[in-house]
């Protein structure tokens, strides 16, 4: 019955989103308040649906109800409580349901919160959201249905890929797509502006919270993915250009660029129908990458879908909506009249800056992802771009970018006096400089570039120290005087500088690990000793455990650095019962200076096993830098102003109750 | 410096596709040099490729070739109709078993051996890389998921 009723609750919800497309709609057109306001319980009901119907999957779950072809073929009785829940979204048909549960949660949360949004631009707003959830909810209907049944109900089920069953990777896929679809929010803010003909200050300062809301999700998902790949998979590496990764990597720097380009429509009104386009690419990149992803085009362990119906049923609906909504605005943002005027050489001028290259930083990507689907589809022939590549293209545009970060936010709106900028980043500068030289002296087994891009990432965590100096008048004023500057400042300025210095963090990781890590591959005996980056890892022996559902073979190390032992760590080969797979579990000492990677590999017919020890240094920066990244932008979300209601639109603003 | 609108936007769109220009420069550079080709063996031995070439070789692992000595491996990657040698240092993916699929990047050395510096472990559930499982489809010996059930 449970099944029967989550699957009615779906078709109910559709037949909601359809109200709440098609009403409001009528009702913004032709003035009337009252179908207008039926959006909002739409909004509601619709949410309220498919979060019954969510749970009610998680039930079935929980029960271990294999009547259900998604849950005998996804989950097992005997698996850990933890991975039965998050196995609900390590399918296809789950992950789709959670899909539409988020865009519905951020349709029902724009309905709530969206107090002070006139009523027809909320009615417009809110009807979009429907449409896009419509869309995907009759797909979810058709070829994708969580809630069929089996004829004969196996005694047991599949099981979830061992890979999967991870504490990272099921908070995973809920951040990720919280991302993804949080930045339908801005697509349906641009739609429903370009059908208003009206962008203006106020409509940045609502579309701002919801896209650094989907942009904080993006980053803590994509964090999170590769953190997982790094311990996970064995290999040590945090990012392969793999298209999956891309597919996310996309809609990152295309809402970093709306982010930015929203700031010149709050503060200067200038930059809307770029800014417009950009909401609407945005969402669409999501759409390009769930279509990736989803569809079965690319293989990895992301691609659940084999069945081509559904590929297809999603490149329409990608089409639908992204071809749509460009005719939309091709149509309808010549109206939008141009705004303020600025000079080349402004804190506008840099954002543009900024965006031009971070949208040309997403073109390199979208080339190197679709390019071998294109080429394979035209010609058959196989090819695969990688790291190489991305090397050569993505790595040029990022670097102007990164050089100029630090400057813009020293330059004034309007005009600013670049030279007077620059002099105050001359400590940064120093720093740099500084690090260059001394690196460059020290730097023995990198290669020369190494030291640059540490003094790269070093210029933006001091360039953005500085502007928070400078704002707070730390050099000239009193230690109170700038403390209370400090806390009078706007957080959205706080968490900016704080973002910019997650960036720098995360570049000094990275380009770290890219250059001095260290690697030893050797076979070992138990008690046989390997030194690596001053360390000596000594193979203590295996012994065999058993786990929850897996029994291991575990393999220990001790770790001695100027002849006293410093840390333990344990390898493991995971013999996983339903399915048989293996996996491997990596032994990772964080230590201040770097991680040591320990991963036992395969038994040697003549005993021992091969091991393979890596020294990564500074990795743990990329992680912390995203998490600075992320502080940043809840710290800027904080900012009051965007809570409080705008005078542009409406006379009276009184704080709303939005809280 | 004082901008009128037309030239503003005269000087942003210039900039803008200067930049763009680059990056597709960059781009094209980019695709000619530094993607990487994927054969089966007999692909491969048909392009009588040299050891410049780089590239991705895909198949099943021959049973019975995996010899090992310490922590190389040297194994024999087939489509049935042609194999390679391979020779490799490190740590085999999880998956790697005899029969089954399995990716190699590298390039052939001049006595014909595939020397190869990853072995790929990125596959989907039925653990079979998606370019091996297209040529074997080709080929007609596919026997996983999509196959012809009895």
């Amino acid at each position: 019955m449970i099944a029967e009723l989550a699957h009615f609750l779906l078709i109910l919800s559709f037949a909601t989103a359809l109200f709440q497309f098609a009403v409001p709609l009528i009702g913004a057109q032709s003035g009337d308040a009252d179908l207008m306001r039926a959006a909002v319980p739409a909004a509601f009901a619709q949410f309220l649906q498919i979060a019954l119907a969510f749970g009610l999957l998680v039930w079935l779950y929980l029960v271990s109800d294999f009547s259900v072809v998604n849950v005998a073929a996804n989950s097992h009785s005997q698996k850990p409580l933890l991975y039965k829940i998050t196995g609900v979204w390590g399918n296809h048909e789950g992950s789709m349901l959670l899909w539409v549960l988020v865009l519905s949660l951020f349709g029902a949360l724009v309905a709530r919160f969206g107090t002070n949004l006139p009523l027809t631009l909320k009615a417009r707003v809110l009807s979009i959201q429907a449409l896009i959830g419509a869309c995907f909810l009759l797909f979810i209907l058709l070829v994708s249905n969580p809630f069929l049944r089996i004829p004969n109900p196996p005694v047991e089920g599949n099981g979830l890929n061992p890979v999967l069953q991870d504490p990272a990777l099921a908070i995973h896929p809920p951040f990720l797509y919280s991302g993804y679809v949080g930045l339908s929010v801005a697509f349906s803010f641009a739609c429903a502006a370009l059908i208003e003909g009206r962008v203006d200050a106020a409509w940045a300062r609502w579309v701002r919270p919801w896209t650094l809301a989907a942009w904080m999700f993006l980053t803590s998902g994509i964090a999170l993915g590769s953190w997982w790949a790094y311990y996970e998979l064995g290999w040590g590496g945090f990012w392969f250009w793999d298209p999956v990764e891309n597919a996310s990597l996309m809609p990152w720097l295309a809402a970093t660029a709306l982010l930015h380009s929203a700031i010149v429509v709050e503060k200067r009104d200038a930059l809307k129908v770029w800014t417009v386009l950009l909401s609407i690419l945005a969402f669409s990149l999501s759409l390009i990458g769930t279509f990736l992803v989803r569809s079965g085009v690319l293989t990895s362990v992301h691609a659940f879908a084999i069945d081509p119906a559904r590929g297809i049923f999603i490149l329409i609906i990608l089409c639908a909506l992204i071809g749509g909504s460009l005719v939309l605005y091709a149509w309808r943002a010549p109206a939008l009249k141009p705004g303020g005027v600025f000079s080349a050489m402004s804190r506008e001028g840099a954002l543009v800056v900024n965006n031009l290259l971070l949208a040309c930083c997403t073109a390199t990507v979208f080339i190197g992802t679709l390019y071998p689907l294109v080429l394979e589809a035209v010609t058959g022939q196989k090819i695969s771009v990688g790291a190489p590549f991305y090397h050569l293209t993505f790595v040029p545009m990022i670097v102007p970018l990164l050089l100029l970060l630090p400057v813009g936010p020293m330059l004034s709106w309007k005009r600013a006096d670049v030279r007077g900028a620059i002099e105050r980043l001359w400590a940064a500068a120093l720093i740099a400089a500084i690090a260059i030289v001394l690196l460059t002296a020290l730097n023995r087994r990198g290669p020369w570039l190494a030291p640059f891009g540490i003094a790269l990432g070093l210029w933006l965590m001091a360039g953005s120290i500085a502007e928070l100096i400078e704002r707070t008048g730390f050099a000239k004023l009193s230690l109170a005087a700038s403390v209370s500057r400090m806390r009078r400042s706007p957080r959205s300025s706080l968490g900016m500088s704080a973002a910019h210095l997650g960036l720098g963090l995360m570049i000094v990781g990275i380009v770290a690990v890219t250059s001095w890590r260290q690697e030893v591959i050797l076979s070992m005996q138990p008690d046989d000793r390997a030194a690596i980056a001053g360390y000596t890892v000594r193979f203590a022996g295996e012994v065999p455990r058993t786990g929850p559902n897996y029994t291991a073979e575990s393999g220990r190390f001790t770790v001695d650095a100027n002849g006293l032992e410093v840390a333990t760590l344990v390898s493991e080969r995971r013999l996983f019962q339903p399915g048989g797979q293996t996996t491997t579990e990596a032994g990772i000492k964080p230590f201040l200076s770097g991680d040591l990677y320990i991963v036992m590999g395969d038994a040697l017919p003549a005993g021992g096993r091969v091991v393979r020890i890596y020294f990564n240094p500074l990795v743990s920066l990329i992680w912390l830098g995203a998490a600075v990244m992320f502080a940043g932008g809840a710290l800027s979300l904080s900012d009051r102003r965007f809570r409080i209601g705008v005078p542009l639109r409406r006379p009276a603003a009184a704080a709303s109750p939005a809280e | 410096m004082k901008f009128t609108r037309k030239q503003r936007r005269l000087s942003m769109i210039l900039a803008g596709l200067a930049v763009l220009a680059v990056a597709a420069g960059l781009s094209l550079y980019a695709l000619s040099d530094a993607i990487v080709f994927f054969f089966t063996p007999a692909e491969a031995i048909a392009r009588n490729l040299g050891p410049e070439v780089r590239f991705r070789l895909g198949g099943l692992v021959a049973e019975g070739s995996v010899k090992r000595n310490g922590a190389a491996v040297q194994f024999t990657v087939t489509d049935t109709e042609k194999s390679i040698q391979v020779a490799y240092t490190g740590q085999l993916p999880d998956l790697f078993r005899e029969g089954q699929g399995v990716v190699a990047e590298g390039s052939l050395t001049r006595d014909g051996i595939f020397k190869a510096d990853t072995v790929l472990a990125k596959h989907d559930e039925t653990y079979m890389p998606k370019e091996v499982a297209d040529a074997l489809k080709k080929k007609g010996v596919w026997q996983g998921r999509g196959a012809q059930k009895p």
